[in-house]
C-alpha cells in the first residue's frame, strides 16, 4: 500500500511529465496497433483471395508483383488438363479508376471460378461469364452495348451502383449485371469481369496475372510442381503457405509494419527511460530516506520498476483504446473500403501491450541501478 | 536518570555499541576526519557527544549506524562485527533507528505514510503497525494529526513525527544527529524532554550529537570529540558529564 502510494505520489507530483510520458507510450502502441493491424488484414485479405478454394497459385517467376505477372495462354490451356488436377482458375488483377474511386481492384475470371460458383448474390448474377466464355476467341465488338461486370457489395455501394445500373471505370462503361457478397475485403470492394473483358480492358490479350491450382490430392503438390518446372519454366507454382511466406511484397509489409511498430515503442521505452531518470535524478534525497528507513537495494528497485510499470502500463491501455478507435475511424473512410480489416486479435492486443509496459520497464533499469548506488549520507547531507 | 543508576548499567552488562580505532576520510584520504575512534556504549546509556564544528560527530554516528563504512577499525554492535550489505540492511531496519537535525520526512505523503516506511521496509504487519504509530503517536501527542501531510506540520511536530518513526520497529539504538538543533529553544526543551522519555521507557540506548551542552548535561554521558578524536579517557564508559 505504502509502496503503491510512494509511486502514485511521486507520479502525481510532476503531473506533466507523467502525462508526457504516458502519451510518449500510447502514441507508440497506437501506431504500432493501427499499422500491423491494417497491413496484417491486407496480407490476409490478400492472401485468401488467391487461395479461395485452390492449393497452389502459379505465376510467373521472379516478378516483384503480382501485377505484373504474365501467365500465357498455353500454360492456361495446359494445367486445367494435368491429370493431377481438380480444376485450375486463371485470374487476370487490373487496377482501374472510377470517377469517384482512385482504385478499384478488378479481377478478370472465369465462370467456373469459385468466387462465382459460391458467392451469395445481393442482386443479379453471374449469367454474362457464361455469355463471355462462349464468346472467348472471337474479336468482340464492344461498342454495341456495355459489357457487364459483377460489382462486390462494398464495391457497388461507394460506385452508388445497382443492378443494370451503368458504371464508369477507366475510359470504359460497363452494366451491372450482379452483386455479390464475400468475406474478403478485396473481392467485396472489387469489380469481376469475365477474364475475356478483363483482358481487353486491360490490353493483356492471351494473359493470366496468376492460375489458381486444386490438386485432387493434395500430396501431389511436389510432383505438379516439378511437372510445371519441366513444361513451363518461365513459371513457379506455390503452395498458399510457402506463397505467405515468401511473396516478397508480404515479407516487405510485415516486415515495415513490424520495424514502425517497434520503432514507436522504442521511442516511447526512451520517454519513459527519460522519465525515470529526472524522477530518479531529482529524488535522490527521497531515495536516501528510504535506504536509512531500511528499504533495501531490491525493495528501492520494485518502487522505481513499479512506477515505470503503471506509466507504460497506463499508456499501453491509453493507446489500445487510441489505435481501436484510429482502426475503425479508418474503417470507415470510403477510399480505404476494402482494404482494413479490423480483426484485432487478442493476442496482438496483449503481445503490444506487454511490449510496451516491457520497454517502458527495461527504460527504468538504469534509474534503478543508479538509485541503489545513492549513498545515503552524502545525499543527505545536501538540503 | 540518576548517576548510580548509570553506573550500574555501564558495570553489569556487555556494551551494546562499540567502536575501536575508527578512522575516515573523505575525496580519498584528502580530508581526514577521525584518526582512531574508540568507544563503548552500554545498553539504555544516554551519551551525548559534543565537540566543536567539523570535529567529526555525524561522521561517527553515521559509521556506528553503517550508513557509511570506516576507512580502518571495527564496530561491533551486539556482540557482532558490523559487516556492510546485508547485515548493516537488518540493522536499520531491527536494531537502530535515525533522528536527523533535518526531519527528513517525506514532504508529500501523511504523517502516518512516513512512519509505517520503516514497518514496510522490514515486512510488518500493517495492523501490528498502526497498533504501534497509535502508540507512539499517544505518547508524542501526534494522535490528533495522524492524516495531516508532513508540508502541514510545524517544526516541532515535523521532529516529533520523526522521532516516532525512529522508533517504529521498536531498536534497541537510537543515532541522533542535533534532533533539535533547527528548532527554537523552548520547542527544543520540549524535545528533548520527550525523546529522555521515550527512550527511558522504552529501555533505548541512545548515542545524540548536539551543540547544546544544557541538553548533554541530561544525559547520562557525555563525550567530548576534538578534531577526530576522542578527549583523553572519554570513550571508556565512565560518567564525565554532569
Ligand atoms: N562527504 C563529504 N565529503 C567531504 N568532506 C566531508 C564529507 N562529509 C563531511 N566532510 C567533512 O568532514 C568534517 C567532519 O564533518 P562532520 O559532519 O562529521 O562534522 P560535525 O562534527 O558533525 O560538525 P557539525 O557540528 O557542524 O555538524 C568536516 O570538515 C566536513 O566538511
Ligand atoms: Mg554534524
Amino acid at each position: 500500500m505504502i509502496f503503491l502510494r510512494l509511486i502514485l505520489t511521486n507520479l502525481s507530483r510532476h503531473r506533466i511529465r507523467t502525462a508526457i510520458s504516458v502519451a510518449g507510450i500510447a502514441f507508440a502502441v497506437a501506431a504500432m496497433l493501427t499499422v500491423v493491424t491494417i497491413l496484417q488484414g491486407a496480407v490476409g485479405m490478400f492472401s485468401s483471395l488467391l487461395s479461395a478454394d485452390s492449393q497452389i497459385v502459379v505465376f510467373e517467376r521472379n516478378v516483384a508483383d503480382l501485377f505484373f505477372s504474365s501467365v500465357p495462354q498455353s500454360a492456361m490451356d495446359a494445367i486445367p488438363t494435368w491429370a493431377l488436377v481438380e480444376h485450375a482458375n486463371p485470374v487476370l488483377f487490373g487496377i482501374v479508376a472510377s470517377p469517384t474511386q482512385p482504385i478499384i481492384t478488378c479481377f478478370g475470371v472465369t465462370a467456373t471460378d469459385t468466387r462465382l460458383t459460391r458467392a451469395t448474390w445481393v442482386a443479379g448474377s453471374d449469367a454474362a461469364f457464361h455469355a463471355a466464355g462462349q464468346a472467348t476467341g472471337k474479336v468482340e465488338d464492344s461498342s454495341q452495348g456495355a459489357d457487364s461486370v459483377v460489382l462486390g457489395e462494398r464495391a457497388a455501394e461507394f460506385l452508388h451502383a445497382q443492378l443494370h445500373s451503368t458504371i464508369a471505370l477507366g475510359n470504359g462503361h460497363f452494366t451491372v449485371g450482379g452483386i455479390l457478397r464475400t468475406r474478403n475485403g478485396f473481392e467485396d470492394g472489387g469489380v469481376f469481369m469475365p477474364l475475356a473483358t478483363a483482358q481487353r480492358f486491360f490490353h493483356k490479350q492471351g494473359i493470366a496475372s496468376v492460375v489458381t491450382v486444386k490438386l485432387h490430392h493434395p500430396s501431389d503438390a511436389a510432383a505438379f510442381k516439378a511437372r510445371l518446372q519441366r513444361e513451363f519454366p518461365t513459371l513457379i507454382a506455390l503452395e498458399d503457405q510457402e506463397f505467405n511466406n515468401s511473396y516478397s511484397q508480404f515479407k516487405i509489409l510485415k516486415a515495415t509494419a513490424w520495424a514502425v511498430g517497434l520503432a514507436g515503442v522504442l521511442m516511447g521505452g526512451l520517454g519513459v527511460a527519460n522519465t525515470m531518470i529526472m524522477s530518479v535524478f531529482t529524488r535522490i534525497r527521497e531515495i536516501a530516506i528510504l535506504r536509512v528507513n531500511g528499504f533495501s537495494p531490491l525493495q528501492l528497485t520494485a518502487l522505481i520498476l513499479g512506477e515505470a510499470a503503471v506509466v507504460s502500463f497506463t499508456g499501453s491501455v491509453v493507446g489500445l483504446g487510441t489505435g481501436v478507435l484510429a482502426v475503425m475511424v479508418l474503417k470507415s473512410v470510403p477510399m480505404l473500403h476494402g482494404y482494413v480489416d479490423a480483426t484485432m486479435s487478442p493476442g496482438l492486443l496483449l503481445a503490444v501491450t506487454a511490449l510496451a509496459t516491457g520497454t517502458g520497464i527495461a527504460g527504468a533499469l538504469y534509474p534503478a541501478a543508479y538509485a541503489m548506488r545513492v549513498r545515503p549520507v552524502e545525499a543527505l547531507r545536501f538540503e | 536518570m540518576n548517576s548510580s543508576m548509570a553506573e550500574a548499567k555501564a558495570t553489569t552488562k556487555e556494551p551494546i555499541l562499540q567502536a575501536e580505532g575508527l578512522t575516515k576520510a573523505y575525496e580519498n584520504g584528502a580530508i581526514p576526519v577521525l584518526h582512531g575512534v574508540s568507544l563503548q556504549v552500554y545498553p539504555q546509556q544516554t551519551v551525548a557527544l559534543c565537540g566543536p564544528s567539523g570535529c567529526g560527530k555525524s561522521t561517527l554516528l553515521h559509521l556506528l549506524g553503517g550508513l557509511d563504512a570506516a576507512d580502518a577499525g571495527e564496530i561491533v554492535v551486539r556482540g557482532q562485527p558490523l559487516r556492510p550489505g546485508r547485515m548493516v540492511q537488518n540493522m536499520l531496519r531491527h536494531q537502530v533507528g535515525f533522528v536527523f537535525q533535518l526531519h527528513n520526512l517525506l514532504p508529500d505523503l501523511t504523517l502516518t505514510e512516513n512512519c509505517l516506511i520503516p514497518t514496510v521496509a522490514a515486512g510488518v504487519p500493517r495492523a501490528e503497525a498502526m497498533e504501534r504509530l497509535h502508540q507512539l503517536a499517544d505518547r508524542t501527542g501526534l494522535s490528533h494529526r495522524l492524516q495531516q501531510r508532513i508540508q502541514k506540520l510545524s517544526g516541532g511536530e515535523r521532529q516529533r513525527t520523526a522521532l516516532c518513526r525512529a522508533l517504529m520497529n521498536r531498536p534497541s539504538i537510537l543515532l541522533a544527529d542535533e534532533p533539535t538543533g533547527a528548532l527554537d529553544e523552548a520547542t527544543s526543551r520540549q524535545i528533548f524532554a520527550l525523546l529522555l522519555e521515550l527512550v527511558d521507557r522504552e529501555g533505548i540506548t541512545l548515542v545524540m550529537a548536539t551543540h547544546d551542552r544544557a541538553l548533554a548535561a541530561r544525559c547520562d554521558r557525555l563525550l567530548e570529540m576534538h578534531d577526530g578524536k576522542m578527549m583523553d579517557g572519554a570513550g571508556s564508559g565512565a560518567r564525565t558529564a554532569g
